[in-house]
């Protein structure tokens, strides 16, 4: 067996190697403080395009064929891609892969899928089922606003607790053997609900499972939090980072190196984005364009990502329904083995 | 972790940076206050040009839908509406705006299936609602008016 069960946690014995990843980023992204770390920025958001749908396949369909191109590798080289967006029955995805001859299985875990995707592949990887998986995820703001929101052109004003859609995608290839960086250990979460109704503060709706799943995988895992050169949430904003430190400091654990990818990815101060960035574009894109890159030329050593994805339709929260949020957690490390 | 929902909801609220009030409100009075003073300029220009009170009023409002579609078409209304809120979005402006940018925004699924039955997404239930209001109360002052006399 290529993995240890602890707890929640599946810790490999055998890390599966991240040899290639690719993100595409749009406009406003590539003028954020990551804009020189993603692969490509748009200077056209609709990419050509006659509807932001397409506009977003083609996005996914861009991080993932970087992705293989930096690996050198083949699409039919691979056995699986995992894949996921934010539109109604994942079409972003499905519409994307059409265009890629490969086994694909569609994730929906909202902003969380990127890092579920990397998890269930490396499971796939490390469990022998599949030789060379794909995780990839994308999000667009207008068309996540489209769906879930209103129209682009009407005149509403965002609260501050907002979170604004990345328009971006990120692509990671996972095989068993190979270079840095690492996929040491992944935890699925628990679906949590805290209560929250407001869909302008999601934020506030997914802090709890990420503090849940923090914290069993650090009961799990006898790790703490200073063993890490980084902890980064995806997406929990100002409002969400904000609760995540104080439930978690409310269980007496202290986090001094806490980052958010909604966060990093625009400069709030300078742009219009309320509570920060989210959407499973943001969490794929900051991962493979600065976390990962980060690894492999040795700036850091051992990171946890843990992302969250608030798993309510509109539908659900006009019926008066609350928002359930799930987090899901990746390790990795730019060595297979190393203790710390 | 345990988690009371009562005990998390006020942890939100001190987590959750307030809306700034003042400043919208400044924005939403003198944006609002723009555009009903363009109205306003409309009226007594279609006054001077000879129509009466009724109609010079009619387009006057007419002329304002007008500069809202043509605004909500360039992106400019939603860009203005970002600061102003209630500035734009009270007026009649703000209701043009409602039904004109669905229309734009899903003219991809087609003029029937798309704009056509988006266009009223969001004014729809203001349009439904409205009726019904104006209907309650056009009864109730049909019941009372016999009694309410020396008015109209």
């Amino acid at each position: 067996m290529n993995c240890i069960r602890k707890g929640d946690a599946i810790v490999f014995s055998r890390p599966p190697s991240l040899p290639a990843f690719a993100a595409v980023a749009g406009k406003r992204e590539g003028e954020g403080p990551l804009g020189s770390c993603f692969d490509e920025v748009l200077h056209d958001n609709a990419l050509g395009q006659k509807c932001w749908e397409k506009a977003e396949s083609l996005l996914q369909q861009r991080a993932a064929s970087l992705a293989l191109k930096k690996a050198g590798l083949d699409q039919t080289e691979l056995d699986a891609v995992l894949c996921g967006d934010l539109q109604n029955q994942c079409t972003a995805s499905g519409y994307a892969l059409r265009e890629l001859d490969m086994p694909s299985i569609g994730l929906y875990g909202a902003c969380s899928t990127m890092v579920q995707a990397l998890a269930l592949a490396g499971c796939l990887v490390a469990g022998g089922a599949a030789r060379r998986a794909l995780a990839v995820t994308s999000s667009h703001f207008c068309a996540a606003e489209r769906q879930f929101r209103t129209p682009l052109d009407y005149g509403g004003k965002r609260a501050p607790t907002a979170q604004w859609t990345v328009t971006g995608a990120g692509a990671v290839v996972v095989q068993p053997d190979g270079p840095g960086p690492f996929l040491r250990a992944a935890a699925f979460g628990r679906v949590r609900d805290a209560g929250v109704k407001d869909l302008a503060n999601m934020g506030a709706a997914m802090a709890p499972a990420a503090a849940e799943t923090l914290l069993r995988f650090f009961a799990d895992t006898g790790a703490a939090p200073d063993d890490f050169d980084g902890i980064y949430t995806g997406d929990l904003g100002l409002v969400g980072s904000r609760l995540l430190h104080t439930l978690l400091e409310k269980e007496g654990v202290r986090m001094t190196n806490h980052h958010d990818c909604g966060l990093l990815i625009f400069d709030r101060a300078r742009q219009p984005v309320q509570a920060g960035g989210s959407g499973c574009g943001c969490c794929a894109s900051v991962l493979a364009g600065r976390l990962l890159p980060a690894l492999r030329t040795g700036e850091m050593r051992r990171i946890l990502v843990a992302a969250t994805g608030a798993l309510m339709s509109s539908t659900t929260v006009q019926q008066g329904e609350s928002i359930p949020a799930v987090s899901h957690l990746v390790e990795l490390a730019a060595g297979p083995k190393e203790e710390l | 972790m345990q988690l009371n929902k009562a005990e998390y909801a006020a942890l939100v609220k001190k987590a959750s940076p307030r809306s700034a009030v003042g400043r919208n409100c400044v924005w939403a009075f003198a944006v609002g206050g723009c555009i009903c003073a363009v109205g306003e300029g409309l009226r007594q220009w279609f006054l001077a040009a000879g129509y009466t009170l009724s109609d010079a009023s009619l387009l006057a409002s007419v002329g304002l839908i007008f500069l809202s579609a043509v605004t909500t078409a360039l992106g400019w209304y939603q860009k203005l509406a970002s600061r102003a809120g209630a500035g734009t979005l009270v007026p009649i402006t703000g209701f043009a705006n409602a039904v004109v940018s669905p229309a734009i925004e899903f003219r991809c699924e087609g003029l029937v299936t798309g704009s056509g039955a988006k266009m009223f997404v969001i004014a729809g239930p203001v349009i439904v609602y409205g009726t019904l209001a104006g209907s309650a109360w056009g009864l109730v002052w049909y019941l009372i008016r016999p009694y309410v006399g020396g008015m109209v």
